[in-house]
């Protein structure tokens, strides 16, 4: 319990923000901004109460639009001045509800931050606003043969201030790395206004590295107004070979034996039935709709490497029990593979009102054992799970199939989706691979860090924003909280999380 | 989506309709990346996710403002997020059925309504805009800039064949087309003749009822349904034409339609799904008859001479029909040179009235539209709506066509 002391208030229990006065501090943002970017009537606020996590809904007092970092400077003062809450905001496409608006808080958009300010090609990198999307990135410097390695699949419309935040991979992070090994510098402002830059233009930096702290940051350490990204030039052949397999074991144990083999593809996906079935109606991709699986990996580089890497997978599939092997005659047919994996988290909006996507991590020879007890947890919580995943970093994406306009559906999905990531830790992995803690994994933190370690995270954070005003209530869990969760989960066979807290 | 209509739309085809399409969105955002306002604005509130938002509120019983009526007016109807949308949300049903109420709401006062009505009475009347759009030509430089950009002297509409093929197919003539661009369909009549089908017009026929049905007169815009239908219809049930060409692809969009906007008149519902259905666009009708039409282009290719385009394809052609790299097929086969055009998605800002009540967002959307469209350094430009055409021609350096104007050169025009 020593190492407790010290610890700033809200890491204990949430704080108290209901005394902020809402009059107060729309006058004074309408003092540094246009009247018409400062938004505070219920009905222009609506739209703004959830990101991508459409569950976890909360109205803000104020949403404010700037169009510059001297704006963000300036409510950011404001908001300091008057203790209220700040979340930042980028294309609001986040999985997690990182972006979830706090009830008397500032929602702070950074869209309007989109300007491309440079790109330097002989040095390979690109400075840009955060509101600039991931997918913009990539088209603007295609003149230069070069590309954004990070892919998320929302990359056609989240922004670059987002992938910091999250620290946000994508489909083809296994070969060339997270947003984290892709960036250079991240220029933000802290709650008390003042700019500061984190990381360098060079390989190493005298000092901390602190660029690694902010990213995946979640919002809590300060507000990025500029990023500095690595470019990747692009490679001179890209080919995609989908695999159909009869059983999703056999498909999970051919991954294995691809990374087994020293293999490391650009990227190496997986999809079960129903979620080929899901995206196969809008991307006509030709995906086998018979399989129970199916597997993409993708090959980059020279002709010849890809030639002599194709050939190998190509051979290991058929070994681990693959039913049909195709290869990508061409660009087109590769980025049509792709699309439907792209598209399958909205596609599911084709075969259910609501979707809950999971983001559990798991060590890759678990995949079959993770995908049968999922199976099973179908059967006890009596809703379809449709199953996309990272296969080749063992990131699942389970998609739970629910309606939130049936009475205790959204309850019960959220039980199953806390279970696979229970089980996702059990089986020594993680629960979060690239889409963030944000509000709704906040729970399984606590099964995930033991309390000293959750104590550590929150002077961290107390260091940059000692009154706890940045997107407070995210990522990291309060003390209470945990011993909350520990407690509804007593009487379970596992044991409380946090027994060194008083139960109430 | 989880939804809570109303009492007062829940029970309607139109409550129906809106929460079937409401719960098919998953809110993931994709859209907004497509969005021509929502890139320019940057607010949730102007792009599509917002916007369906908005909707969703006043169909669930809060009361609309002007806020909301400006956001929905602010949507150029281009339906780039529906090509967009993973899951399959149809925006454009939803943003009838949310601008319908909200306009019942919080309906137009002053100038607004004033320009509305007077779109709604000149516009679809095809002898009233000749008639107008000559006082305008005489009066051009002492109109508004707004209006006066509108104004453009088109080329003649030349000869247009005798009927002599046992193929017909019927051409909607339209209403602002003929006194602006009578030569779109005499080109296309042309085309078609040397492919052995005749194209001919019904004088009875008129505006497709999309400008009406976009300005709040949603029963005018079926009136103008029906009036077309009603002189099709002969020709039709006869059996002596296989199809209804639009060569305007923001009107073949409408009729095309025609289904979805009558389902509920017993009258006419399945007429109009017989209609809807031989509705195409000439680049369906040019595209089925490749075969005749490469033999023709073969005996002209020795005078051919390679010239640089640049391709605009409408939002009503690509989103709206889904008919994508068509058009560019046919004149890459005609021996044009197309030039790349970044963001061929978005739309032009023309958007039927919208470049007349939104002319700010508007422009900025044809300026970043010719940018894009000359980067290639194009000879000509072309489209395939009369509309965008017009819009683009207003700033253009260079002249803007319909594609079948420049099929028609090529293998009509040395005849």
């Amino acid at each position: 319990m020593g190492e407790q002391s010290g610890l700033p208030g809200f890491g204990r229990a949430e704080g108290d923000f209901s005394r902020v006065d809402v009059h107060r501090l729309v006058q004074a943002l309408q003092g540094v901004l246009p009247a018409a970017s400062v938004l505070h009537d219920p009905e222009d606020l609506r739209p703004y109460e959830c990101d991508g996590m459409a569950a976890l809904r909360q109205m803000p007092l104020v949403v404010v639009l700037p169009e510059t970092e001297a704006q963000v400077v300036a409510i950011l003062k404001i908001c300091a001045g008057q203790g209220v809450p700040v979340v930042a905001r980028g294309a609001g496409t986040g999985l997690s509800g990182g972006a979830q608006p706090h009830r008397f808080g500032v929602v702070l958009s950074l869209a309007r931050l989109r300007r491309i300010i440079a790109i330097d090609a002989h040095a390979r990198r690109a400075v840009v606003q955060p509101g600039v999307r991931n997918l913009a990135i990539s088209e603007a410097a295609a003149p230069h043969g070069l590309y954004y390695a990070p892919d998320p699949s929302s990359q056609i419309a989240c922004t670059i201030g987002g992938n910091v935040a999250e620290n946000s991979g994508g489909v083809h992070c296994l070969k060339y790395g997270l947003t984290i090994h892709n960036l250079l510098k991240v220029r933000g402002v802290t709650i008390n206004g003042d700019i500061v830059e984190f990381g360098s233009l060079g390989l190493d930096a005298p000092g901390y590295d602190l660029l690694p702290l902010v990213t995946g940051s979640e919002g809590m350490l300060a507000v990025v107004t500029e990023v500095t990204v690595k470019l990747t030039p692009k490679p001179q052949l890209a080919q995609c070979v989908l695999a159909a397999f009869d059983d999703v074991v056999k498909a999970g144990d051919a991954v294995a034996r691809i990374i087994a083999a020293g293999i490391i593809p650009a990227g190496l996906e997986m999809m079960d039935q129903p979620a080929t079935a899901a995206v196969e109606e809008f991307v006509h991709a030709g995906y086998p709709l018979d399989a129970k699986a199916i597997l993409l990996c993708e090959s980059d580089g020279t002709p010849e490497e890809v030639s002599e890497e194709i050939g190998r997978v190509r051979a290991l599939l058929e070994e681990a029990g693959a039913t049909e092997v195709r290869v990508s005659r061409d660009e087109a047919e590769r980025l049509r593979f792709w699309a439907g994996r792209k598209a399958a988290f909205p596609a599911a909006g084709r075969i259910s009102p609501d979707y809950y996507c999971m983001d559990g991590t798991i060590p890759r020879k678990r995949l079959g054992e993770m995908l049968q007890a999922i199976q099973a947890m179908e059967k006890k919580y009596a809703m379809r799970c449709i199953n996309v995943f990272h296969a080749g970093d063992g990131n699942l994406h389970p998609l739970i199939l629910f309606d939130a306009n049936k009475p205790g559906d959204q309850h019960t999905a959220e039980a199953f989706g806390a279970e696979i990531l229970e089980l996702s830790v059990a089986l020594g992995g993680t629960i979060t691979g690239e889409h963030g803690v944000g509000i709704e994994k906040i729970n399984q933190m606590c099964s995930q860090f033991a309390t000293s370690e959750i104590a550590a995270f929150h002077r961290i954070k107390a260091a940059f924003d000692p009154a706890g005003l940045l997107n407070p209530g995210k990522a990291i869990p309060t003390l209470n909280r945990c011993a909350e969760y520990g407690r509804e989960r007593m009487g379970a066979s596992r044991p409380a999380a946090h027994p060194d807290l008083p139960r109430f | 989506m989880q939804t809570h209509l109303a009492d007062f739309i829940r029970d309607t085809p139109e409550g129906r309709e809106a929460e079937e399409i409401l719960r098919k969105c998953v809110h993931c955002g994709f859209c907004t990346a497509t969005c021509p306002t929502y890139q320019l604005l940057g607010d949730e509130l102007d792009g599509p996710r917002g916007r369906i938002y908005l909707i969703k509120q006043v169909l669930e019983g809060q009361p609309a403002t002007e806020k909301t009526r400006l956001h929905l007016d602010r949507c150029l109807t281009c339906r780039a997020c529906e090509s967009t949308c993973p899951s399959g949300v149809e925006y454009g049903r939803l943003a009838d059925i949310g601008r319908h109420e909200v306009e019942k709401q919080v309906p137009r006062q002053g100038a607004d309504r004033l320009m509305r009505e007077a779109l709604k009475g000149v516009v679809p009347r095809s002898g009233v805009f000749g008639t107008a759009l000559g006082l305008g030509r005489l009066f051009k430089p002492l109109l508004p800039r707004v209006l006066a950009g509108k104004i453009l002297q088109g080329p003649a509409a030349g000869h247009w064949p005798a009927p002599k093929h046992s193929r017909r197919m019927i051409a909607l003539a339209g209403c602002v087309q003929p006194a602006m661009r009578p030569s779109i369909n005499a080109a296309t009549a042309r085309v078609l003749d040397l492919l052995g089908i005749s194209l001919v017009e019904q004088a009875s026929a008129g505006c497709c009822g999309a400008v009406r049905f976009h300005l709040h007169d949603q029963e005018g815009g079926r009136d103008d349904a029906r009036r077309n239908i009603d002189a099709w219809w002969p020709e039709i049930a006869a059996g002596r034409v296989e199809a209804i060409v639009v060569t305007a692809s923001g009107c073949g969009v409408q009729v095309k339609d025609y289904g979805h906007l009558l389902k509920d008149d017993p009258a006419y519902a399945s007429k109009a799904v017989r209609v809807a259905a031989l509705t195409r666009d000439p680049a369906e009708v040019v595209a089925a008859e490749a075969a005749a039409l490469h033999a023709v282009l073969a005996r002209r290719r020795a005078r051919a001479s390679e010239q640089r385009i640049a391709v605009h394809a409408p939002c009503s052609l690509q989103h709206g029909q889904k008919i994508r790299g068509v058009v560019e097929g046919l004149l890459g086969a005609a021996g044009y040179v197309l030039t790349p055009v970044a963001d061929g998605h978005l739309c032009c800002g023309s958007a039927g009235t919208y470049s007349l009540l939104q002319p700010g967002l508007s422009r900025q959307l044809r300026d970043n539209k010719l940018a894009a469209l000359g980067a290639g350094a194009p000879e000509r430009i072309v489209s395939a709506n009369i509309g965008c055409i017009e819009h683009l021609s207003g700033a253009a350096t260079v002249p803007v066509l319909h594609w079948i104007e420049l099929i028609d050169e090529k293998i009509t025009n040395l005849a």
